[in-house]
């Protein structure tokens, strides 16, 4: 099936999220949508699936105009999505999952719970997608839901199928799996729109690539195209994708981590024993696929969560019993993984946010008054510095660019002396431009004799970043390797397997 | 119809769509255009009850084809009527001035306690209680106690803050400490204040000797707030409260916390304040708040004590920060307009044919349109901020 989509627009008041896009999907190929965050793909994949309705422009299948009014309407048409967090019940089979919404009964009004079975089994075993049909989905690891995800959309016909971040959750194994999947499919006939902001992937499984800046189309790109091209296309401008650090001898331990054991309020053993230190003037990257412990790791290193078992020591200091406060007085700088949630108060201006965590000192207030004076100043040196693009330091934060509002959390945490830094996705959400200045950032405090620990589950910045790399799996640290370690093998070790015999102990 | 019920398309944000998570009590509070219309309306709704309950209104409808200038000129001179009492007794003349205020004190007091617990991130509904409380110790503290003048309405002043506070305070605590909600503890909190107070009542000490109703004698004179003409001194106590409300808020180290706290518990915490700190700070002093309205009725006006001596007050006191919209100017305006309300509705009774209880109706109808901001924006297709405005868009405006 051909979808084409001319001069499809999506106004939100003055606001254009998409601006007159014009794409055309052959049949049985890949197409890429390369965009940052913010840059209008979601609206778009939105209006094609019928959740959003198109300001202006329409849409052809085979040539034929269609309008979705729901998206029921769109599955009808044989378009199926994807979408980046799960739309699962996780107590039904994978069976009952995908018969969901399209019941079929046996008289009496009976749910014929084989006919679904078969259905998924017919239909894993067209596409090679390997599922028990009778597994509850909330046993089956990320990956596996992911497929359950897509034999949903399969089994209501879909013949154009869209992928709406679909790497962001997986391991690299799973990652290759997946691009297997999509192989098959299309070699099926299927057609797929794979949305993504991961260069690598896309140079190696889309036929086409379209690059989305600011709700334009920008260009056009084959998959033969260097990453520098491509990221060039995405940001609009040359950007440095590595970032150039010297290599430098660490100095002593600054924070030490000693058996730590983090019980989650349901009773699981997140963090199991994790021992580790984190040295001077070097940065330990934390690598890890999502959930597996390093939140709530790093939470006990800041005492947002007090650890069950072990001993947090900063400067030959035990801080295990120190709550957010004193570990922040302390000189540990904290970039929290969700800055939405933990970084930074959507409604307070700016202003307000870049001294969220200072204004007890004594040069933003004095006894219980707020140096108002001092309080803008520091605002207009940090917006200069940091170069924050926004209106005024008086807007909200909520209304900046996800870039934006992480260089607040980010200029905020650099504005006071640091002796540890922990920083986790330090780059989640954030378009090219703000990666490297932030990258760029983290390493200069780390030259300024800092020890730097990053957590992220995106294994380039790991890489760009770290010195020595620990690897979390299922709640522990089931290595630690210098940077470097071949990709493949830091990947097996994030999957579960055991520090590799090639990988060089650090 | 039924292209009236299907909900329009949800309106996402243009930026890529954020988790979603328990969304912040800030976005209950009405916008300045939901205000404003939300008493607009009001005050249509009830020309609309004017028209209907005069008389000569209703007979001439019964020709109203034959004759129908007799009905529209009869409607019009009814409305007019009625809300002209309702200003002249509430605004326009010194004397009702005072009225307004005096009835405006204690709104704006206890109201200013809901919009600080409001900021802090918490729905205080125990104003009611916290009054009671304070009102029993302000008014035992004035008959019983034999005190210089001045010095016997400060020292029961202080009683009454420090007793709303306290009871302020139980709801906060049960908060910070077992994550108890503060509307299920305040409203409870609210009965047993009240038992709390009939207890006492019940007590030989508190019994006026000359009547038989549980009810205690007034306050002494010297225990009464002084005069400055005609209006005591409440007035000035509720202003320099609002005063110190906003100071707090917009520009103490305290009030960052609260409305931090407020408006993102967990990145406050991740910024290392205390939430359980806030959350008991912020009921203390909504108690305490509660408890200065309490004398403005008690050392004020003067009132005995009864289960009533709050009279509707504490809950009034919600709805006027509501429609403030939890600040303090806000709250002092809806506090006035209250006030204003109930002043200038005793004067409506006087007019012909104006049913009494209509300022009461305008007071429950405000009510009713802040609590519905989706209605009220549909009925003046107000573009909704609110995800949830769409449903109701529909059924009205299409």
């Amino acid at each position: 099936m051909k979808l084409e989509i001319r001069g499809l627009t999506k106004r939100f008041g003055s606001f254009t999220a998409n601006d007159h896009i014009d794409l055309t999907i052959e049949p049985g190929e890949i197409h890429c949508l390369l965009g940052e965050n913010g840059a209008g793909k979601s609206t778009l994949m939105n209006m094609l699936y019928g959740l959003l309705e198109p300001t202006e422009g329409e849409v052809l299948l085979d040539g034929e105009p269609v309008t979705f009014e729901t998206p029921g309407d769109a599955m009808a048409a044989g378009i199926g999505m994807v979408h980046q967090h799960f739309m699962l019940v996780p107590v039904f089979t994978v069976a009952e999952n995908v018969m969901l919404g399209r019941e079929q009964t046996r008289g009496a009004g009976l749910l014929d719970r084989k006919a679904a079975a078969d259905l998924v089994r017919e239909l894993s075993g067209r596409y090679h997608l390997a599922v028990n049909p009778d597994a509850l989905v909330e046993d089956l690891p990320v990956g596996v839901q992911q497929r359950v995800e897509i034999l949903k959309a399969l089994a209501g016909g879909a013949q154009v199928l869209i992928l709406d971040e679909p790497t962001a959750v997986l391991t690299p194994q799973e990652i290759d799996e997946l691009m297997g999947i999509m192989r098959e499919l299309k070699e099926q006939g299927t057609s797929i729109i794979f949305i993504t902001h991961k260069l690598r992937e896309v140079k190696a499984i889309g036929d086409r690539i379209s690059v989305i800046r600011r709700g334009k189309v920008v260009g056009t790109a084959k998959p033969t195209a260097s990453e520098a091209e491509l990221a060039e296309l995405m940001v609009g401008r040359s950007v440095n994708l590595t970032v150039d650090k010297a290599h430098v001898t660490s100095g002593t331990t600054v924070l030490e981590a000693r058996n730590i054991t983090v019980v989650d309020p349901r009773g699981h053993q997140v963090v199991k024993d994790v021992s580790f230190e984190a040295r001077a003037g070097e940065v330990l990257g934390i690598a890890g696929v999502q959930g597996n412990g390093q939140t709530e790791l790093i939470k006990s290193l800041l005492g947002l969560v007090r650890p069950d078992a072990g001993e947090i020591w900063l400067d030959g200091k035990d801080i295990s019993k120190h709550g957010p406060l004193q570990s922040l007085e302390d000189g540990i700088g904290y970039i929290p993984e969700d800055r939405s949630h933990d970084g930074y108060v959507g409604s307070f201006s700016v202003r307000e946010n870049l001294v969220l965590d200072l204004f007890r000192n004594d040069e933003f207030s004095s006894g219980l008054a707020l140096k108002l004076d001092a309080i803008a100043a520091n605002a207009r040196d940090r917006i200069a510095e940091f170069d924050i693009r926004t209106e005024s330091a008086d807007s909200p934060v909520s209304s900046l660019s996800g870039g934006n509002q992480q260089k607040v959390v980010v200029a905020r945490e650099f504005s006071r002396p640091l002796k540890v830094l922990i920083a986790s996705q330090p780059t989640r959400g954030v378009d090219v431009g703000s990666i490297e200045f932030i990258h760029k950032r983290i390493i200069e405090e780390r030259d300024r004799g800092t020890a730097v620990i990053i957590v992220s589950t995106e294994l380039d910045e790991i890489f760009a970043l770290s010195d020595r790399i620990a690897v979390m799996y299922d709640g522990r640290i089931v290595g630690t390797v210098s940077p470097d370690i071949k990709r493949e093998d830091i990947g097996l070790m994030m999957a579960g397997a055991h520090e590799p015999v090639s990988g060089g102990a650090a | 119809m039924s292209e009236q019920t299907t909900a329009p398309k949800a309106e996402k944000e243009p930026e890529e769509q954020a988790p979603a998570r328990a969304r912040d009590l800030t976005s209950w509070l009405p916008t300045l255009v939901d205000s404003i219309a939300a008493v607009v309306l009001a005050l249509v709704v009830g020309a609309v009850l004017i028209v209907f309950s005069t008389p000569r209104v209703i007979e001439s409808l019964s020709y109203v084809f034959s004759y129908p200038l007799d009905f529209f000129e009869y409607a019009l001179v009814a409305v007019w009527d009625g809300y002209r009492a309702l200003f002249t007794g509430s605004m326009g003349s010194l004397g009702a001035w005072e009225r307004t205020l005096e009835r405006a004190a204690p709104l704006v007091c206890a109201g200013l306690g809901v919009s600080l617990a409001f900021r802090s991130g918490l729905f205080n509904i125990g104003a009611q209680g916290q009054m009671l409380l304070g009102a029993l110790v302000a008014g035992y503290i004035g008959f019983s106690w034999d005190l210089p003048v001045g010095l016997h309405a400060l020292v029961a002043l202080a009683g009454a803050l420090v007793a709303g506070g306290l009871w302020g305070a139980m709801a906060g605590v049960l908060k910070a400490r077992t994550g108890a909600h503060e509307v299920i503890t305040t409203i409870m909190l609210n009965y047993v204040g009240r038992f709390v107070m009939l207890y006492f009542l019940g007590k030989e000490a508190l019994q006026r000797p000359d009547s038989d109703n549980l009810l205690s004698p007034p306050p002494a004179d010297s225990a009464r707030f002084p005069e400055l003409g005609s209006l005591h001194i409440g007035v000035l106590l509720a202003v320099l409260a609002a005063l110190a409300v906003w100071w707090l808020l917009e520009r103490s180290t305290l009030g960052f916390e609260m409305r931090a706290v407020g408006a993102n518990p967990d990145a406050s915490r991740t910024a290392g304040m205390s939430v359980a700190k806030v959350y008991v700070l912020a009921m203390t002093l909504a108690g305490v708040l509660a408890g200065l309205a309490a004398t403005m009725q008690v050392l004020g006006k003067g009132d005995s004590l009864t289960d009533q001596v709050a009279g509707t007050v504490g809950f009034d006191a919600i709805t006027v920060a509501l429609l403030g919209r939890a600040t303090p100017l806000g709250t002092v305006l809806a506090g006035l307009l209250f006030g204003a309300l109930s002043a200038g509705g005793l004067a409506m009774q006087g007019a012909a044919g104006v049913p009494p209880e209509l300022a009461q109706v305008l007071q429950a109808l405000i009510v009713l349109f802040v609590a519905a901001p989706a209605l009220v924006r549909g009925i003046f297709r107000i573009r909704g901020k609110g995800e949830g405005s769409g449903v109701m868009a529909t059924g009205w405006g299409a």
